[in-house]
């Protein structure tokens, strides 16, 4: 059997899951318990995404496809097929790529950083179990398999916080992502439920065919993208639903670098993308508020935070936010989609380096306390080489990977709010945040590398990591030195733009019919070679895409302009107070945390918002919760207990019955007949006088028969 | 004059006198006594009737006809009665080596 | 009241009598001795029916033989001196019903049967029309209770073999 190109698509997903079966049953018994085994299968699944990713490439189309389809079942037994399909387009070759290369450095880091763990065994196993299920994620093409992966990438991010779930801060920490989460996916569900109601199918061909035909109307459309967006809220850690990613620190570095830094939490970025032809104008303005208020919302917190990974998280959601405004404001502005993409990959490569190097530092000092830390730079070199190149990339300084990508967004939300006024916050929400992340993070870094140590005796003991860590660090600080799809207007650009109804069926492949939706065929799309400029200005009534032709418009150029100014301008402004504060100490933190002691104290306890979560949302929760459990125990407990207790009775009853009636008759036979052969045996009295008088009165009574006979004859 | 009845009246009583005995008496040789007498009472009856009612025969050598079946049958009796009391006496003996007396109801090991 | 009668009358009387005894005597000594005269008695009454040959042979076997063989029998199973000859009685309630019983039953047959009776002159001597009777008429029963006497001869002696202690 010829290795063809779906055969790699396949192997991306199974081989991880293999994996994961091997290392989960067999692992205690594999050599060095598997790791080597986890890493290596995950160096052939980045090998395979790197050859699928170059084909894709190749096409040069940014409506190429790779599609698969396969009949599943049909749950209504009317015909109305759930099949199974795989869809690689640009997007998902660009995810593949990312996640895989993410997964494969943290597998390779963890064989240092989880050195000696007890649990070694199942962390590896989920690792894979996780990496199967965010590539299936990304390899779907219709909405259910895409919700299982999503949650078994919930329920993998649940066993991997609760790694040290000795700790009850662990415990508690797993069970709230997963709550948290959980809110998101059911609203997300509900989107689902509401699609297949109205378009019958749950792939995206059909449902972006529905939408093309006018076949599901736009009430229907705002509804269900609101709802998926709520998934995504939750999974990406938006407000209010990000309370759970700063918890989720618990769990080892590695993890938080790969699920809560560059995976999983694009998981909800990825799939607004990928819905992105359902959602309607009023969606579009949603997510771009909710994203980009979270984007200032925590980076505001992010500068107060002595842990030096809660300083990452508050990162994460804050970045996230700016990919959520992103594509927010895509919906307007052709190039805020792109933008918003570009920013999840590059995010994925610098925020996960920070997060290593972070556990460099970890395993370095046996601390996660930056008031422990200082001086580090000399001890770490290169963990500080690269955290600091992973930082330059975050805050956004040229030419780093994440200036273009930032700054791209914030010129698509400045040239949203020149084209509708009404809209200025967008841009002043990204900005902002922008000057929060320059100064938390150089505040990190004077903190954790520059000054005098403040802990002697770690500081003593501190040493580079092994060789396992610090490739890792190297290869993704390598990464975020240049974004690798270039600059604006680079392939990436080309090959990703907004999705459009007019290629639907070039890209997403024909729509099935309800009838006869089977038959498994894998196509390859060779949709001709578009011009990159060839964004459909469709007649619908989204007033998507405002650019006539040319990617570099007049507003769009000036827009451009101004992003570069402010970005610029709040990163220098933001290292420049940062230095004054931590290394020149000319502004002393201890004075200004006292004068804003109200503000201080407000971001330390993340403004009360889980405090407000605990006692109006889980407490009552929680009443109800042992309302239902009391009732369960009198009513339905009662109710089984007293029909056991009534079982037992007549089976009692029927004992009785057995043992008295029946068995009373049985043996009153038995008795009866054995009383009478007694009886009767007491003529028998073997005595010869008995026998005698018998014989007597026999010849009595026979003789007078007789002859009475006799007699009367005569 | 003495009839017939007579002596049947007579032998009745003997047999019935003779049934009581044997029915009544728990010593073997008792039993065998009141079988004696049932015997006898027979003996007469069977007497009595050839002499009241048998039929005349001429027999060779005999002058005159007589009819005396009633007497061989009686003879016979005699005879067969004593078979019988020899046998009976030698079960007797018998009896008390099984088991130390002749009381016909200690031989109940046939009981039940 | 012919001397007959007279001679019926005594004789029944004795017979009665004495198997009365015969039957009711304790001591078994007694009852036998009961049974003797009763059986002299038979005998007279033969006599009396002019059957002459009969009496002589009921005396000479009947008491010469059977009375003296149980009396034999008596001797032979007792145990000990006090046991000897003592005969317990059991209960005569079922003895004395089936007595009457049978006597009532035998007293209506042969009152209500009409017997054809027809009396006969005095007879002569027995012993000789018996003897052709016995060697004529009757000679296979004759030949046959020889046989069965010795039969019982023989089966009685084995009886009472002595029985080798095993």
């Amino acid at each position: 059997m010829e290795w063809t190109l779906t055969h790699s698509v396949l192997a991306l997903v199974g081989l991880p899951i293999a994996g994961f079966a091997i290392v989960g049953l067999l692992g205690r018994r594999l050599p060095r318990h598997g790791d080597w085994l986890a890493t290596g299968i995950m160096a052939i699944v980045l090998f395979l995404s790197c050859t699928v990713f170059s084909h894709i490439f190749k096409l040069a189309s940014p409506n190429a496809a790779l599609r698969l389809l396969s009949p599943w079942f049909d749950p209504r037994g009317d015909g109305v097929h759930l099949p199974v399909g795989i869809l690689v387009d640009n997007l998902s070759a660009v995810m593949i790529v990312v996640v895989s290369t993410v997964s494969f450095v943290v597998h390779l880091y963890s064989i240092g950083y989880m050195h000696g763990d007890p649990k070694y065994v199942r962390f590896f196993a989920a690792l894979q179990l996780f990496s199967a299920a965010m590539l299936g994620l990304v390899l779907s093409d219709n909405l259910l398999t895409l919700y299982i992966s999503w949650e078994i990438m919930g329920f993998c991010s649940y066993l991997l916080i609760g790694h040290y779930f000795e700790k009850p801060s662990a415990a508690n920490a797993c069970l709230k992502a997963f709550m948290t989460t959980r809110i998101g996916d059911v609203l997300m569900f509900m989107g689902i439920l509401i699609l297949f109601w109205q378009v019958g199918s749950l792939r995206f061909a059909d449902i972006f065919d529905a939408v093309a035909s006018g076949r599901l109307e736009s009430h229907w459309r705002t509804l269900a993208g609101l709802l998926l967006f709520g998934g995504a809220v939750g999974k990406s850690a938006q407000f209010p639903l990000h309370v759970w990613l700063p918890d989720a620190m618990e769990g080892p570095t590695p993890v938080s670098a790969l699920i809560h830094a560059a995976t999983m939490v694009a998981a909800g970025v990825y799939l607004m993308a990928r819905s992105y032809l359902i959602l309607t104008p009023e969606t579009f303005l949603v997510i771009a508020y909710i994203g980009g208020f979270t984007a200032l919302f925590a980076a505001t917190m992010g500068i107060v935070m002595d842990d030096i990974k809660k300083v990452l998280a508050y990162s994460t959601i804050s970045q996230l936010g700016y990919m959520m405004l992103g594509l927010g404001v895509g919906g307007f502005i052709a190039s805020g989609y792109t933008a918003g993409i570009y920013h999840l990959t590059t995010h994925a490569f610098f925020k996960a380096c920070l997060f290593l190097g972070s556990g460099s530092v970890i395993h370095a000092l046996h601390s996660q306390n930056l008031s422990e830390m200082g001086g580090l730079r000399r001890k770490l070199p290169v963990t500080f080489a690269t955290f600091l190149i992973a930082t330059l990339a975050l805050t956004g300084m040229p030419p780093f990977s994440g200036f273009f990508t930032k700054d791209s967004i914030i010129a698509a939300a400045i040239e949203f709010a020149m084209e509708d006024p009404r809209h200025w916050l967008l841009p002043l929400f990204a900005i902002a945040a922008a000057f929060f992340t320059s100064f938390y993070m150089f505040r990190l870094i004077f903190l954790a590398f520059f000054g005098t140590p403040r802990n002697q005796h770690a500081y003593e003991h501190a040493h580079e990591s092994p060789w396992v860590m610090t490739v890792p660090l190297i290869v993704l600080a390598a990464l975020s030195v240049y974004p690798v799809g270039g600059g604006p207007g680079n392939w990436f650009w080309q090959r990703n733009p907004v999705p459009s109804t007019e290629t639907i069926t070039e890209h997403y492949g024909p729509p099935s019919t309800l009838a006869s939706a089977g038959g498994a065929g894998s196509e390859m799309a060779r949709g001709g070679l578009l011009p990159p400029e060839a964004r459909s200005a469709s007649s619908s009534e989204e007033h998507r895409d405002h650019n006539h032709g040319g990617a570099h418009s007049e507003q769009e150029h000036r827009a451009h302009n101004y992003a570069i100014i402010a970005s610029l301008s709040v990163f220098i402004l933001g290292v420049l107070l940062a230095w004054l504060t931590y290394i020149k100490g000319t502004i002393k933190a201890v004075v200004w945390a006292q004068r804003f002691n109200f503000v201080y104290r407000l971001l330390l306890n993340k403004y009360y918002i889980d405090d407000f979560y605990l006692a109006y949302v889980v407490r009552p929760f929680l009443a109800f919760c042992s309302v239902v459990a009391r009732f369960d125990l009198l009513v339905i407990d009662g109710v089984v207990n007293a029909s056991g207790w009534l079982t037992r009775f007549v089976s009692w009853v029927v004992g009785v019955h057995d043992r008295y009636v029946i068995d009373g008759i049985v043996n009153g036979v038995a008795d009866t007949v054995s009383s009478a052969g007694k009886t009767l045996s007491r003529l028998q009295t073997g005595k010869i006088g008995t026998y005698l008088g018998a014989i007597g009165a026999s010849v009595v009574f026979l003789a007078g028969i007789i002859f009475w006979m006799i007699g009367s004859l005569r | 004059m003495v009839t017939l009845y007579h002596f049947l009246f007579l032998s009745a009583i003997l047999f019935a006198l003779g049934i009581v005995g044997v029915v009544s008496r728990r010593n073997a040789v008792s039993v065998l006594i009141g079988v004696e007498l049932i015997l006898n009472a027979a003996n007469i009856n069977f007497v009595a009737f050839s002499r009241y009612c048998g039929q005349l025969v001429s027999l060779p050598g005999v002058p005159t006809q007589t009819s005396l079946d009633g007497q061989v049958f009686a003879i016979f009796i005699i005879i067969l009665a004593a078979c019988e009391a020899a046998l009976a006496l030698a079960i007797i003996i018998n009896l008390f080596n099984a088991f130390g007396s002749i009381d016909i109801d200690q031989a109940d090991s046939m009981q039940g | 009241m012919s001397y007959e009668l007279l001679i019926f009358w005594s004789l029944a009387a004795v017979t009665t009598a004495s198997a009365a005894v015969a039957i009711y005597a304790k001591n078994i000594v007694n009852a036998v001795f009961g049974l003797f005269v009763s059986l002299l008695c038979v005998a007279g009454v033969y006599a009396l029916l002019q059957a002459d040959f009969l009496a002589i042979t009921q005396v000479v076997i009947y008491v010469g033989g059977i009375l003296v063989l149980l009396l034999f029998g008596i001797l032979l199973t007792n145990r000990t001196l006090e046991d000897l000859v003592l005969s317990h009685r059991r209960p005569y309630v079922v003895g004395i019903l089936v007595g009457a019983g049978i006597l009532c039953v035998l007293l209506s047959v042969l009152t209500t049967t009409v017997w054809n009776v027809h009396p006969l002159g005095s007879l002569e001597g027995t012993t000789g029309p018996l003897g052709v009777l016995l060697l004529q008429k009757y000679v296979i029963a004759f030949e046959f209770s020889s046989l069965t006497l010795l039969a019982a001869l023989l089966g009685a002696s084995y009886l009472v073999r002595r029985k080798e202690r095993d």
